[in-house]
């Protein structure tokens, strides 16, 4: 554990909801409106974190566990994640399992606090959460299980003795530029796939549109409906933090700085992380919201293409 | 040893003692709970024992009854299953005392605590008979035990038909094992159907190693609940008593996955075959259990599609094990089997757990509809706060014990791509544990949340409230345990080891040395788990500081402008699963019947939506019609004439004669 | 170069799953279009020896005739009977998916036990034909309308091709020239068929033609 791995989470803690006012930028300039100011998100939080709360009378503690929990498993999830080659503060074989397990543990509270408040909007919005993750989740491991491979792509070791290749860091140190050039239609695919993810957890256009004005068509937004107050501020910044962590896998990935020097590396990953917040930016601006019933299809597709990368990585 | 046969004696003797007493129900409920209590509880003791120790106790009897001898033995791999056997029904007795006390007046106590603590008896010598006269014996005592726990409440007409669905699944499966005995027996040519002699039988000719596999596989998956034979389970547990279904969920099946584990360790060297098999198994179990529960409505029924979903998450582990041994890599083999074994223990924890919780809800509420119920979480807080750790612990998710087995068996699956060996499989088994992660997820969000969550949707839910301390107790312990195997992960390895070496056939410090890669990063889930808490403990604190001196507001819930929102407003469980049903449709089935809403101011409108099991409406009802309608064909031969059978007995004989002949 | 044709590899791949999981018949359409353009630019890709003039010849010839002619053939009968969209598959688009999946490891597990001669170019040349021959069957088992159907065959088309670039890069020009000229007036015809069933009966729905029998 060095220096860098240990300052680099605190500053994704700063950074994270940077990467919303980017995406509204992008946003905003697409429609030609002067739109909101870069760091909108951290004056929305200082100004939720100073207010009351009104609680439903329906809801019991598991409404305000929600937002706790998934604060504080975005937190926890953040020491394993790397910033492409500068390595996380914890790794270990297998902590992308916990990552996503963590993410799920997320999931599994804020849907648990929108069924509290006993609104059949929010109920709707939670039914669709869980059905579009469940299919998200084997895209998401089964790209990382490519992109692990990609990496190590000459030694086989022998099972049982990985010495963290198995681990995040150890995954996207490797993933240099040798191995996009031995393997950049795999990574590429790996990439795709991790993008469509990271749209559809965060719920981006074409899955959910965070701005849209019906709560009957919402996903993530019409769960939240109920909370205010501190409890917004903390589901807000662990939404931020969650498209931090979705955005550096992907953006370690597409990014193949490996210089050695953690500080460079982690700036690479940070520009990459702005571009991919300005694509999201693009893809929201120029796409409409896909119907509801298409939404599997897509999420499908990016399991395909995970699958499609690992076949190519493995049939080497 | 001694201290096993003093369990079971104790059990027998409390049994039979509370049968005899009952007439006196209090009584006959006191000795009989009381005896299956202590008597798990001192089972326990020889379980830990040869765990700790890694010695095997022996006990040994000559029986004259043909092929047979009263052959007991406990190694590492009957002690991993005893341990969660006697665990689980130690808790569900403590549990069973205040919820039988409620049962209507007719009913003997006295013969269903008989029956209960045979069943664990039962069970305890099931994974310790070491013959195969004396297994099937004990096979058969487990297995008409349960039956008559199922159809304890036999005045419903629902019961009886699930108890009749369960004795003729059983006896089937059971069919198969008498066969694969023999058929063990008679290529060892031994003396006695002992399991030490049969060692040699599969590795002579390998076909009969295969045959035997697959009658073990038909014969113990029916026990398991494997799909496709899995169509009693959903039946059998919801029509039984709660801590029965428990104990049969979390013990009970378990024994048809030792029964081929142990199979395993009798045939020798596994073919990949077999191991393809196993995975084929579990992937299917593991996501049309998943899919099955996602469409109930049900509670019970519900948990008990799930038992078949673990079922298949344990048999992925096993496959990938036999497959690691199959292709030489023990470090795959060591995980695999790790991870199944854990999965094991882990599964009789959080579903039993959720069973129990389930019968205090069926118990206060006098239902078990999902949809009836609702808001019991203000009612019943500590009840709600232990099925909530158990709903997450299945989900698989962090810092609980599911999570912890399942990371094994991922790492294992992770490895086999990385090093290339066995990658399909691997490949497989992520696939499989991340889709049955998400939908396990979704289906226990929606029984939490439409149970506890809330406004009471009807009167009963209106009812609930907390249960007696002895009814809690052991739903806390049993939360507490799930929580400390999730907080200690890196030790339960050492305890792993023991039964993984028997499984692998591998020397205990080979394993050990295989297996302590994963210490590590099972040390960091448990450092994570634990940040995890400390992190949530901060924020609420910070939270609850910030509110501190604020204005805090009560109001209904925002319902997007209506004024008066009523609880039958709220989304239902068949709603919230209705995507995914809709999704699988192919596979589910779901029957549906719409009245739409008519005219400008819509009065009526209902939806009906009814799960069914594609297995029994495609495989089994007709396969039962068909066996039906050929026996109406055959009842000429039957005519009452004494005369008649006499000449089908000499006709038979004759037969067997010239056949023999011949 | 080995990159390069990996990398169309999968694009072709990915064309063939595009073409079962969209309802467009357009967008269907323009799939198979690039996957003619991309097929012929393997041909000269894979040959390790200097280009030879029958390649570029060959290359040209196929690229021009499904990636342009094909596909402009096909719009105008498209435009001529008015359908937009494949409504009411047989199989659903989602599972579609998933039967590609399904059929994409088959083709894999078939390219490792059939006895086929490995292509240099790229191991994976003998799963996509497999994979591509299947998924064209599969387009004409599971859709209604004529028009998917003709794409499929199109597709299948595609596949005997790609199996024939894998070990038979030899094969006489005569012949190449003359499987083109059959397929091009097969889909000619069908593009006339596909506009008179459409006048003739208001829809293309091949499985109500069932009712033809008689």
């Amino acid at each position: 554990m060095n220096t860098p791995s240990l300052i680099l989470p605190f500053l994704a803690l700063i950074l994270s909801p940077l990467l919303v006012g980017i995406v509204n930028r992008t946003k905003a300039f697409f429609a030609g409106r002067t739109g909101q100011p870069l760091f909108q998100l951290y004056f929305d939080l200082a100004k939720l974190l100073r207010k009351g709360a009104v609680y439903s009378k329906t809801t019991s503690w598991i409404f305000r566990a929600g937002p706790v929990v998934q604060l504080a498993a975005a937190i926890t999830a953040l020491f394993v994640l790397p910033w492409g080659g500068a390595s996380a503060p914890f790794h270990f074989n297998g902590d992308l399992i916990l990552l996503a397990y963590l993410m799920g543990l997320m999931r599994f509270f804020t849907v648990l606090a929108a069924l509290d408040t006993g609104s059949a909007f929010e109920g709707m919005g939670a039914s669709r959460e869980v059905q579009f993750s469940a299919l998200a989740e084997p895209a998401l491991l089964v790209g990382l299980a490519a992109a692990a491979h990609a990496g190590h792509d000459h030694i086989a070791p022998p099972l049982g003795n990985f010495q963290g290749a198995l681990s995040l860091s150890g995954i996207y140190s490797s993933l240099s530029m040798d191995a996009w050039l031995s393997s950049g239609p795999a990574l590429l695919m790996v990439a795709g796939a991790l993008f469509v993810v990271f749209l559809a957890e965060n719920s981006r256009i074409p899955f959910d549109d965070p701005n849209t004005h019906l709560e009957l068509t919402m996903i993530h937004e019409v769960m939240i409906l109920d909370h205010g107050g501190p409890d917004l501020a903390m589901i807000l910044y662990g939404a931020s933090l969650k498209m931090w962590l979705l955005g550096s896998l992907t953006a370690g990935l597409i990014v193949p700085v490996r210089t050695g020097n953690a500080w460079l590396d982690a700036s690479a990953v940070f520009a990459g992380l702005c571009f991919l917040a300005l694509l999201t930016g693009v893809v929201e601006s120029t796409m409409a919201r896909l119907r509801l019933l298409r939404v599997p299809q897509l999420l499908v597709s990016a399991g395909f293409l995970s699958t499609l990368a690992l076949i190519l990585l493995l049939w080497r | 040893m001694s201290l096993l046969l003093l369990a079971v004696a104790l059990l027998g003797f409390s049994g039979l003692c509370s049968l005899l007493l009952g007439g006196k129900r209090s009584g006959a409920n006191t000795l009989g709970a009381a005896g299956g209590v202590v008597g798990s509880l001192v089972g326990i003791l020889p379980a830990i024992q040869v765990l700790r120790t890694g010695t095997t106790a022996t006990f040994y009897h000559p029986w004259n009854v043909p092929y047979g001898s009263f052959f007991l033995q406990i190694d590492a791999l009957s002690a991993f299953f005893l341990l969660p056997i006697f665990l689980l029904s130690a808790l569900a007795a403590l549990y069973g005392r205040q919820y039988m006390e409620s049962t209507p007046g007719g009913k003997n106590l006295g013969a269903f605590w008989f029956f209960f603590n045979l069943l664990i008896a039962g069970m305890a010598l099931v994974v310790t008979a070491r013959n195969g006269i004396l297994f099937l014996m004990v096979w058969e005592v487990m297995s008409l035990a349960s039956f008559f726990l199922v159809t304890f409440e036999n005045e419903k007409e629902s019961v009886r038909r699930a108890g009749w669905t369960y004795l003729a699944a059983t006896h089937l499966g059971t069919a198969f094992l008498f066969v694969l005995f023999f058929l063990l027996g008679r290529e060892s040519g031994a003396v006695l159907l002992d399991f030490d002699s049969f060692s040699g039988a599969g590795s002579r000719v390998s076909h009969v190693a295969d045959v035997a596999f697959f009658l073990g596989l038909v014969g113990f998956g029916t026990k398991a609940g494997f799909v496709p034979f899995h169509v009693w389970l959903p039946e059998a547990h919801p029509a039984a008593p709660s801590h029965v279904s428990a104990v049969m969920s979390g013990a009970m099946i378990k024994t048809g996955i030792y029964g081929i584990l142990r199979l395993l360790t009798l045939l020798g060297t596994p073919t990949p075959g077999w191991g393809w098999a196993l995975l084929a198994m579990g992937l299917v179990s593991g996501i049309l259990g998943v899919l099955f529960a996602l469409a109930q409505h049900d509670i019970k029924r519900l948990l008990a599609y799930h038992s078949v979903e673990n079922m298949g998450i344990i048999t992925l582990g096993v496959g990938l094990g036999v497959l690691g041994m199959s292709s030489g890599h023990p470090a795959l083999a060591a995980l695999g089997f790790g991870g199944g074994l854990l999965h094991v223990v882990n599964h009789a924890l959080f579903k039993g757990l959720l069973f129990l919780g389930a019968g205090v809800v069926l118990h206060e509420t006098g239902t078990g509809e999902l949809e009836h119920l609702g808001g019991l979480m203000k009612k019943m807080p500590w009840t709600a706060g232990t099925f909530l750790v158990g709903a997450a612990a299945i989900s698989g998710l962090p810092p609980l014990n599911g999570f912890v087995s399942e990371f094994l068996l991922y790492l294992g699956a992770l490895g086999s791509i990385e090093a290339q060996t066995m990658a399909p499989a691997g490949f497989l088994v992520i696939v499989g544990l991340a889709l049955i992660g998400g939908l396990a997820a979704a289906c226990f969000t929606k029984a939490f949340g439409t149970v506890f969550l809330g406004e009471p949707r009807s009167e009963h839910a209106l009812r609930g409230h907390e249960p007696g301390r002895s009814m809690l107790l052991p739903m806390v312990l049993l939360s507490l345990f799930c929580a400390l195997i999730g907080l200690c992960a890196p030790f339960v390895i050492g305890a792993l080891c023991p039964a993984v070496s028997i499984l692998t056939s591998m020397p205990f410090p080979r394993v050990e040395s295989l297996l302590s890669p994963a210490k590590a990063p099972l040390l960091w889930v448990s450092v994570g788990g634990i940040l995890f808490l400390v992190l949530a403990a901060g924020l609420a604190g910070l939270c609850r500081r910030l509110l501190a001196r604020r204005r805090v507001e009560q109001a209904g819930t925002w319902d997007c402008g209506y004024v008066k929102p009523t609880a039958r407003m709220q989304y239902t469980a068949s709603s919230f699963a209705q995507p995914l049903t809709r999704m699988f449709d192919g596979i589910l089935r779901t029957r549906e019947s719409l009245d739409r809403p008519e005219g400008l101011f819509p009065v009526y409108a209902a939806l009906k939506t009814e799960p069914r099991d594609l297995f029994n409406d495609l495989v089994y009802r007709p396969l039962f019609l068909g066996v039906e309608w050929l026996a109406l064909r055959l009842r000429w031969l039957q005519e009452g004439h004494v005369q008649l059978y006499v000449l089908y007995i000499a006709l038979t004989l004759l037969a067997l004669l010239i056949w023999n002949l011949s | 170069m080995r990159l390069l044709v990996d990398a169309l590899i999968v694009l072709l791949i990915l064309t063939n799953l595009r073409l079962v999981a969209s309802s467009h018949l357009a967008a269907c359409i323009y799939v198979v279009a690039l996957q003619g353009l991309v097929l012929g630019l393997l041909p000269l890709l894979v040959g390790t020896d200097p280009l030879t003039l029958r390649a570029c010849v060959l290359s040209g010839l196929t690229m021009v005739l499904k990636g342009i002619i094909f596909p402009w053939l096909l719009l105008r009968a498209l435009r001529a009977v008015q359908v937009r969209k494949e409504m009411e598959p047989l199989v659903g688009y989602t599972t579609s998916l998933l039967v590609g999946a399904v059929l994409l490891a088959l083709a894999m597990w078939f390219g490792r036990r059939l006895p086929l001669p490995v292509s240099e170019a790229s191991p994976l040349m003998v799963p996509l034909a497999l994979f591509t021959i299947m998924i064209g069957l599969f387009a004409i088992v599971s859709r209604r309308k004529a028009l998917t159907q003709v794409l499929g065959y199109l597709v299948m088309e595609n596949g005997i091709y790609a199996f024939g670039l894998t070990f038979a890069r030899e094969e006489p020009l005569l012949v190449e020239l003359g499987t083109l000229l059959d397929i091009f007036m097969a889909v000619f015809v069908m593009g006339i068929t596909i506009f008179h069933i459409s006048r003739e009966f208001d829809h293309i729905d091949t499985d109500r033609l069932s009712l033809l029998k008689d």
